[in-house]
C-alpha cells in the first residue's frame, strides 16, 4: 500500500532526474571529445594558447557552477518529493515564512562565488584580451583581414600577397590580425585556435592567434551577413615554417595583382568563391579599405526581391548611384 | 497610385509562403464567415472588441500570443527540419527564406508571443489583486492591446505581401540599411515594432500608475502581492527602455526612408552605435520578460505549497535590484566587439551580480515549498520544471558572462541554447503555469488537469530534447543561423534537436486538446465559488469570472495575504460575515478608441512600408480625427446600480455559503 | 484532489468594509485609489519621463556623432545663435503664456484662458517657423542630414523636438475647440493640465538642445 501511494507522485521526480542526469551526461560527453583530432572543428579542440586558455577558463567555470547547480536542483526535487501532500510524515510548518540565517546565507553564498568569479572574469579578460600580443620573443606575422560579401580576403602586408579564403599560417609564430569590412558587419572566427572578433566597416579591430602545430581548421564568419553567410567559410592551414616561406615564395610568382581595379571587382557580391591567391597588392591598400577611402561593398541592387521594384526613383536619394 | 506596391508582391511563384497563406487565409476566412452567420458580430464588438474592461484585454493579449506562438513555432519546425536536411545539401529552402524565417521566428516569439502573454496575465490579475476595479486608464489599456494586434498582422502580411526582413530579430547595419536590404523586409519589420512598441509603452504606464497610485484601502506596497511587484518592475522597465528602442528604430528609418547617416558606411555612420542603443533596450526586454514570470511563480508555489511566501521582503529586494542592475549589463551581448578589457571586464562582472538576486528568489521557492504541504498541479508541474531548468540556464548564462569564454561562444548554437533555455524555462513555462492557474477565474471553469500534465512533460522533455544537442553543437564549433553545414559532427545532434523539436510539437497538441477538451465538458468543472485552488491572495474573494465591476465593496486590507487571514477565521466561525451595504458603481464606458486606432496604425505602417504617400497622410489625418472624437465625448462613465451589484454579489455569497456548509457537512 | 475538495469560500464582501475616506489617507497610497487628477496627472508625468529618455537616446546619438562631419559644415560653420535666440525667446514666452492660462484656467476666467492659449500657440508656431526655415536654409546650401552623420543626428534630435511641438500645437487647438464648445468641465481641465506639464517639458529639453547642440557645439 505504502509503495502504492508515493510511487506515483515519486515517478515524475525520477523522470524529472534522469533529465537532469542525461542533461549533464550529454553536456560532458560533448566535452570529452577533445582528443586532439585534428578536423574536429570545436573550441574544445584547442590548437592554440589562446583557445586553450579560453577553455580552461570555460571548463573551470562550469566545474564551479555545477557545484551549486547540481545541489540546489537536487535539493529542489527532494523538497518537492518529500513535503508532497500525500506525505503526512513530514513537517507542516505554514507559519515559516522567514528565517535570518536562511537568508544571509542564500544571499552570501552566491555572492561569495560571483566575487570569485568576477575576480577571474577580470583577469582572464585581460589576459586573453584580443589585442594582447602572444609571446614577446618572436615576431608576429601580420595579416589584414578583409570581411567581403561573401568571402575573406586576407593580405599579408609585409610579404606583399594576398589570399582570398585561404590563411596559411606558420605553426608556433604568433600571428597579429587586423580586421575590417567592405560591407556588413562580420565576425572572424576559428573555434580551435581561439578567439572571435568583430570585422566592421570603418574600424580596425585587432586580434592575436597563434597555432602551435600544424593542422587544418574551420574557419567561419560568425554573424548573419546576408543571403551568403552560410557559405563565407576559409581554409586555415598552419604549416611548418619552411612551408610557409616555399608558399610566399611561389605565391609571389604566379597570380593577379590586387590594386584598386581588382579590389572593386571583389566589391560585388558572390559566394563559393574558390580560394586563390594575388602576387602582388598595392601598399596601404588595407588602410585605404579601412578609413574609407574606397568604397564599400557593393549592395544586391542588381538583384530585384520579392516584392520591391527598387529603381532610382523610389529609393532614398541618392543612395544608389552614389559610389 | 500604390507606391511601390505590384502583383509581384505576391509570392506567385514560391510554393511554400503561398500555400500556406492561402491556407491561413481560408481558415480565417472560415472562422470569420461562422462568426457573422452565427451572429456573434454584436457580442464580439460589445463584449470583446471595444470592451474597456482590464479581465478582457488581458485575456485578449493571451488569446494573441498563444495563435502567434503557433506561428512562431512553424517557423522553428522549418528552422529544425531545414538544418535536419541540409548536411552536405542544399535544403528544401533557399537562404533568402530562411534567412527570412530564423528572422520572423525571434521577432514573433519575443514581441507577440512572449510579450502579450505576460502583459495580459498582468493585465487581467493585477488590478484583481490589488483589490481595485480597474486598471488607471481603462481607454488606453484596450488602445495598447489594439496597437499590439496591429503589429502583429503587419509581421503576418508580410508572408503574403512582400518580404520579412532577413537580418535576424535585431537587425543590425549596415546589413538592415537600405544599400544591403533594398526590399520592404525590414520595413515592415520596422513598422510593427514601432507601432506594438507604442502600445507596450501605453500599457507599461498604466500599470505602473495602476499600482503606485490605486491600491485598495490598506494595501501598503509591503502588503502587495509579489506578483503586483514583479509586475511594477516589470512595467517600470518598460517605460524606461522601449523609448529607446523607438528612437533606435527611428534612427534606421531616418537611414532608410530619407537618406540619413546614424548607421550608413558613408559619410561618417556608425553601425557600432546601433548594437549600443539596442542592447540597451534588448537587456532590459528580457527582465521585462523574466520578473513577470517570477511573480507567477511565487503565487503558485505559495499557493500549491500551502504557505505563504517565503522572505517576502527578500523577494522584493531582489526584485528591485534585478530591475535596476538589468540597465548596467548591456555589452555583454558583444563581448566580442573589442571594446578592451576593462570594459568587457567590468560588464562580465556586472553581468554575473545579476545573477545573484535571482539564484536568491530559486531558493526562496525552495524554501515556500520546504514544510509546506505540495500540491502536484498542472500549474506546479510548470513551476518545478521551471525551477530546474532555469538553474541550468542561469548557469550557461553564468558561463557566457566570463568574457573569453564568451569569445568563443558568442553567435554559436550554446548561445541560443542558453537564451532558450531561460525564455522557455521562465517566460514560457511561467506563461502557461499562468495559463493553468487562472483560467478558472477568467473563465468560471477549469482545465482538465491531466491533459495540462500530459502537455508539460512533452514540453519539458521536448525542451531538452531540442537545446542540449545545441549545446553540444555550441561548443563543436556550430554558429546559429546557418542554412547548411558539412561538418560531419554537428549533424547527429541537429537530427537529435528536430526530434526534439517534434515532441514540443506534441506537448502543443496536447494543450490544443486540452483546451477543447475543457470546454467540452465546462460544465462539470464548473468553479463555483470564485476559489478552485484554495488561494491566498484577493483574486480569488471573487466570483469566476469577475463581474465587471471586480469587487462589490472595494476590500481594506488589514496584512499580508489578506484573503488568505479572513478566510480562516469564517472557516472556524463557520459562516460569513454579514452582508455589507451595497453602492451603485461606475463603470467606464466601451470604447471603439482602441480598434480605430489600430486600424489607422496598420494602415499608417502599410502604407509606409509601400511608400504609397497620400494613404499614409490620409490614416495620419484619421488618427488625429480619432483622437478629437475621442476627446469629444461627454460621457466617459455608466453607473450600476446598487440593485445589480447586490444582485450578484448574492450569488456568489449564496455559494460561498454552501461551500461553507458542505465542508463541515 | 477535485477542485470542490479544496474550495474555501468568502466573499469581497466579507473583508472589512469601512472604507477610509480619501482626507485621511496616508499618502502611502493606503488610503484607497487617489483621486482621478492626481491618478491622471501622475500618469502622464510617466509618460514624460519616457519621452525624455526618449530624447536622451537623440541626444547620445548626437553626442557619439557630434564630430562625425564626413569633410563637411560642422556646428561653428552652420549655426546661426541669433536665430536660436530668438526661437527660445518665443518658447519661453510661450511657456509663461501657458503659465498664466493655467492661472485662468483655475479661475474658471473663460476669455483670458483662450487669449493666453491663444499667445502660447502664436508663440509655438513662431518657434516652429523658425526652425523650419534654418531647416530649409541648411538644405539649400548642402549641409542636410544626408550630408553627413553629424546633420543627421542635428536634425533628427532637433527635428524630433520639432515634431513633438507640432503635435503639441495640434492639441493646444483641440484643448481651445473644448473650452469653448463646453467650457471648465473636471475632464477638460485635468487633460489641460497634462497638456501644460507636456508644454513646460518641451521648453526644458529645448534649454538642454540648445545648450548642447548649440552653445557647445558652435564653442568646440
Amino acid at each position: 500500500m505504502m509503495l502504492r501511494n508515493w510511487l506515483p507522485a515519486l515517478r515524475p521526480r525520477i523522470f524529472t532526474a534522469v533529465h537532469a542526469v542525461s542533461v549533464l551526461a550529454l553536456l560532458c560527453s560533448g566535452l570529452a571529445g577533445c582528443d586532439g583530432n585534428a578536423w574536429y572543428p570545436g573550441s574544445l579542440d584547442s590548437a592554440g594558447p589562446v583557445s586553450s586558455g579560453e577553455r580552461v577558463i570555460l571548463l573551470d567555470s562550469l566545474a564551479i557552477m555545477l557545484a551549486i547547480a547540481v545541489p540546489t536542483i537536487v535539493c529542489i526535487l527532494a523538497v518537492a518529493w518529500w513535503y508532497r501532500a500525500a506525505n503526512r510524515r513530514s513537517l507542516y510548518d505554514p507559519k515559516w515564512t522567514y528565517s535570518g540565517r536562511l537568508e544571509l546565507l542564500v544571499w552570501s553564498i552566491p555572492a561569495l562565488v560571483i566575487l570569485f568569479l568576477g575576480g577571474t572574469a577580470w583577469i582572464s579578460s585581460h589576459d586573453l584580451d584580443p589585442a594582447k600580443p602572444l609571446n614577446a620573443d618572436r615576431k608576429a606575422l601580420e595579416v589584414q583581414v578583409v570581411a567581403l560579401d561573401w568571402k575573406w580576403l586576407f593580405i599579408y602586408p609585409d610579404q606583399h600577397i594576398a589570399s582570398i579564403n585561404r590563411l596559411l599560417t606558420p605553426a608556433g609564430t604568433p600571428v597579429h590580425f587586423q580586421l575590417t569590412s567592405a560591407s556588413v558587419m562580420n565576425v572572424f572566427f576559428v573555434p580551435q585556435l581561439g578567439s572571435e572578433i568583430y570585422a566592421m566597416n570603418g574600424m580596425v579591430t585587432e586580434l592575436n592567434l597563434q597555432a602551435d602545430r600544424p593542422g587544418t581548421f574551420l574557419g567561419f564568419a560568425a554573424q548573419i551577413n546576408g543571403d551568403g553567410f552560410s557559405d563565407m567559410r576559409f581554409d586555415t592551414r598552419a604549416v611548418s615554417p619552411r612551408e610557409f616561406s616555399e608558399w610566399v615564395a611561389a605565391v609571389q610568382t604566379d597570380g593577379p595583382t590586387l590594386d584598386e581595379a581588382a579590389y572593386r571587382l571583389l566589391l560585388k557580391q558572390s559566394a563559393r568563391v574558390a580560394p586563390y591567391t594575388y602576387r602582388a597588392v598595392a601598399p596601404k591598400l588595407f588602410e585605404a579599405i579601412a578609413s574609407r577611402q574606397l568604397p564599400s561593398g557593393e549592395g544586391p541592387h542588381l538583384a530585384p526581391t520579392k516584392g520591391s521594384q527598387v529603381t532610382q526613383a523610389s529609393g532614398p536619394v541618392g543612395f544608389l548611384g552614389d559610389e | 497610385m500604390l507606391g511601390k506596391l505590384t502583383w509581384q508582391a505576391i509570392p506567385f511563384d514560391q510554393p511554400i509562403p503561398l500555400y500556406s497563406a492561402a491556407v491561413v487565409g481560408m481558415m480565417l476566412l472560415a472562422v470569420l464567415l461562422w462568426v457573422v452567420v452565427k451572429g456573434y458580430v454584436p457580442y464580439l464588438w460589445r463584449e470583446w472588441i471595444t470592451s474597456v474592461d482590464h479581465k478582457r484585454i488581458g485575456i485578449m493579449y493571451c488569446v494573441l500570443a498563444l495563435v502567434m506562438l503557433l506561428r512562431g513555432f512553424i517557423d522553428a519546425l522549418m528552422m529544425r527540419s531545414q538544418q535536419a536536411f541540409a548536411f552536405h545539401a542544399a535544403g528544401y529552402l533557399p537562404p533568402e527564406h530562411y534567412n527570412q524565417i530564423f528572422s520572423a521566428h525571434g521577432t514573433i516569439m519575443i514581441f507577440f508571443v512572449a510579450m502579450p502573454f505576460m502583459v495580459g496575465l498582468m493585465n487581467f490579475v493585477v488590478p484583481l489583486q490589488l483589490g481595485v476595479r480597474d486598471v488607471a486608464f481603462p481607454t488606453l489599456n484596450s488602445v495598447g492591446f489594439w496597437l499590439t494586434a496591429a503589429g502583429a498582422l503587419l509581421v503576418n502580411v508580410s508572408l503574403v505581401v512582400g518580404e520579412f526582413s532577413r537580418a535576424g530579430w535585431l537587425p543590425y547595419p549596415p546589413l538592415s540599411g537600405i544599400q544591403y536590404s533594398p526590399g520592404v523586409g525590414v520595413d515592415y519589420y520596422l513598422w510593427a515594432l514601432e507601432i506594438s512598441g507604442a502600445g507596450t509603452l501605453v500599457g507599461g504606464i498604466n500599470l505602473v500608475t495602476t499600482i503606485l497610485k490605486t491600491r485598495a484601502p490598506g494595501m501598503r506596497y509591503m502588503r502587495m502581492p509579489v506578483f503586483c511587484w514583479t509586475s511594477l518592475a516589470s512595467n517600470l522597465l518598460m517605460v524606461a527602455a522601449f523609448p529607446v528602442l523607438t528612437a533606435t528604430l527611428a534612427m534606421l528609418l531616418l537611414d532608410r526612408y530619407l537618406d540619413f547617416h546614424f548607421f550608413t558606411n558613408e559619410a561618417g555612420g556608425n553601425p557600432m552605435m546601433f548594437v549600443n542603443l539596442i542592447w540597451v533596450w534588448g537587456h532590459p526586454e528580457v527582465y521585462i520578460l523574466a520578473l513577470p514570470a517570477f511573480g507567477v511563480f511565487s503565487e503558485v508555489v505559495s499557493t500549491f505549497s500551502g504557505k505563504p511566501l517565503f522572505g517576502y521582503r527578500s523577494m522584493v529586494a531582489a526584485t528591485m535590484t534585478i530591475c535596476v542592475l538589468s540597465f548596467m549589463v548591456w555589452l555583454h551581448h558583444f563581448f566580442t566587439m573589442g571594446a578592451g578589457a576593462n570594459v568587457n571586464g567590468f560588464f562580465g562582472i556586472m553581468s554575473m551580480i545579476i545573477a545573484v538576486p535571482t539564484g536568491v528568489k530559486i531558493f526562496n521557492w525552495l524554501f515556500t515549498m520546504y514544510r509546506g504541504r505540495v500540491r502536484f498541479s498542472a500549474a506546479m508541474h510548470w513551476a518545478i520544471g521551471f525551477m530546474v531548468t532555469f538553474v541550468i540556464g542561469g548557469m550557461t548564462g553564468v558561463l557566457l558572462a566570463m568574457p573569453p569564454a564568451d569569445f568563443v561562444m558568442h553567435n554559436s548554437l550554446f548561445l541560443v541554447a542558453h537564451f532558450h533555455n531561460v525564455v522557455i524555462g521562465a517566460v514560457l513555462f511561467g506563461a502557461f503555469a499562468g495559463y493553468n492557474y487562472w483560467f478558472p477565474k477568467a473563465f468560471g471553469f477549469a482545465l482538465d488537469e491531466r491533459l495540462g500534465k500530459a502537455a508539460f512533460w512533452c514540453w519539458f522533455v521536448g525542451f531538452y530534447v531540442a537545446f542540449v544537442p545545441l549545446y553540444v553543437t555550441g561548443l563543436l564549433g556550430m554558429t546559429r543561423r546557418l542554412q547548411h553545414y558539412d561538418q560531419p559532427q554537428w549533424h547527429p545532434w541537429i537530427l537529435v534537436a528536430g526530434v526534439g523539436a517534434l515532441i514540443i510539437l506534441c506537448g502543443i497538441a496536447l494543450q490544443a486538446a486540452q483546451l477543447v477538451v475543457s470546454i467540452r465538458s465546462r460544465q462539470r468543472r464548473t468553479d463555483r465559488t470564485g476559489d478552485p485552488w484554495d488561494g491566498r491572495t484577493l483574486e480569488w474573494a471573487t466570483p469566476s469570472p469577475p463581474p465587471l465591476f471586480n469587487f462589490a465593496v472595494l476590500p481594506n486590507v488589514k496584512g499580508e495575504e489578506p484573503y488568505w487571514g479572513v478566510k480562516r477565521k469564517a472557516i472556524t466561525a463557520m459562516q460569513l460575515s454579514p452582508e455589507p451595504s451595497y453602492e451603485p458603481i461606475e463603470v467606464p464606458r466601451n470604447s471603439s478608441t482602441g480598434i480605430v486606432t489600430a486600424f489607422l496604425a496598420f494602415v499608417l505602417g502599410f502604407a509606409l512600408i509601400w511608400h504609397i504617400w497620400w494613404m499614409a497622410a490620409l490614416a495620419l489625418v484619421g488618427a488625429y480625427a480619432t483622437f478629437v472624437v475621442f476627446a469629444w465625448r461627454d460621457v466617459a462613465e455608466s453607473v450600476l446600480p446598487a440593485e445589480e451589484v447586490a444582485r450578484i454579489d448574492r450569488a456568489n455569497r449564496s455559494s460561498r455559503a454552501l461551500a461553507l456548509t458542505e465542508m463541515h457537512a | 484532489m477535485s477542485t470542490s475538495d479544496i474550495a474555501i469560500p468568502l466573499p469581497s464582501s466579507v473583508l472589512d468594509l469601512r472604507s477610509v475616506p480619501p482626507s485621511e489617507a496616508t499618502g502611502h497610497g493606503e488610503g484607497g485609489p487617489a483621486p482621478k487628477r492626481i491618478v491622471v496627472g501622475y500618469g502622464f508625468w510617466i509618460f514624460l519621463l519616457s519621452d525624455i529618455i526618449m530624447f536622451s537616446a537623440f541626444f547620445a546619438s548626437f553626442a557619439v556623432l557630434a564630430s562625425a562631419t564626413a569633410g563637411g559644415p560642422g556646428a561653428a560653420q552652420l549655426f546661426d545663435l541669433r536665430n536660436v535666440q530668438i526661437e527660445t525667446v518665443c518658447l519661453l514666452l510661450s511657456s509663461v503664456c501657458c503659465g498664466v492660462a493655467t492661472l485662468a484656467v483655475e479661475q474658471r476666467y473663460a476669455r483670458l484662458t483662450q487669449l493666453a492659449l491663444l499667445a502660447t500657440g502664436v508663440l509655438g508656431a513662431a518657434f516652429l517657423t523658425l526652425e523650419v526655415r534654418e531647416f530649409a536654409s541648411l538644405i539649400a546650401q548642402g549641409a542636410g542630414p544626408s550630408r553627413s552623420a553629424f546633420l543627421s543626428s542635428f536634425f533628427a534630435l532637433v527635428g524630433c523636438h520639432g515634431a513633438h511641438i507640432t503635435a503639441g500645437l495640434l492639441w493646444l487647438g483641440t484643448m481651445m475647440a473644448q473650452f469653448y464648445a463646453k467650457g471648465f468641465r473636471a475632464d477638460i481641465c485635468r487633460r489641460y493640465f497634462c497638456f501644460s506639464l507636456f508644454w513646460h517639458a518641451l521648453d526644458i529639453i529645448w534649454v538642454a538642445i540648445f545648450t548642447i547642440v548649440y552653445l557647445i557645439g558652435v564653442r568646440s
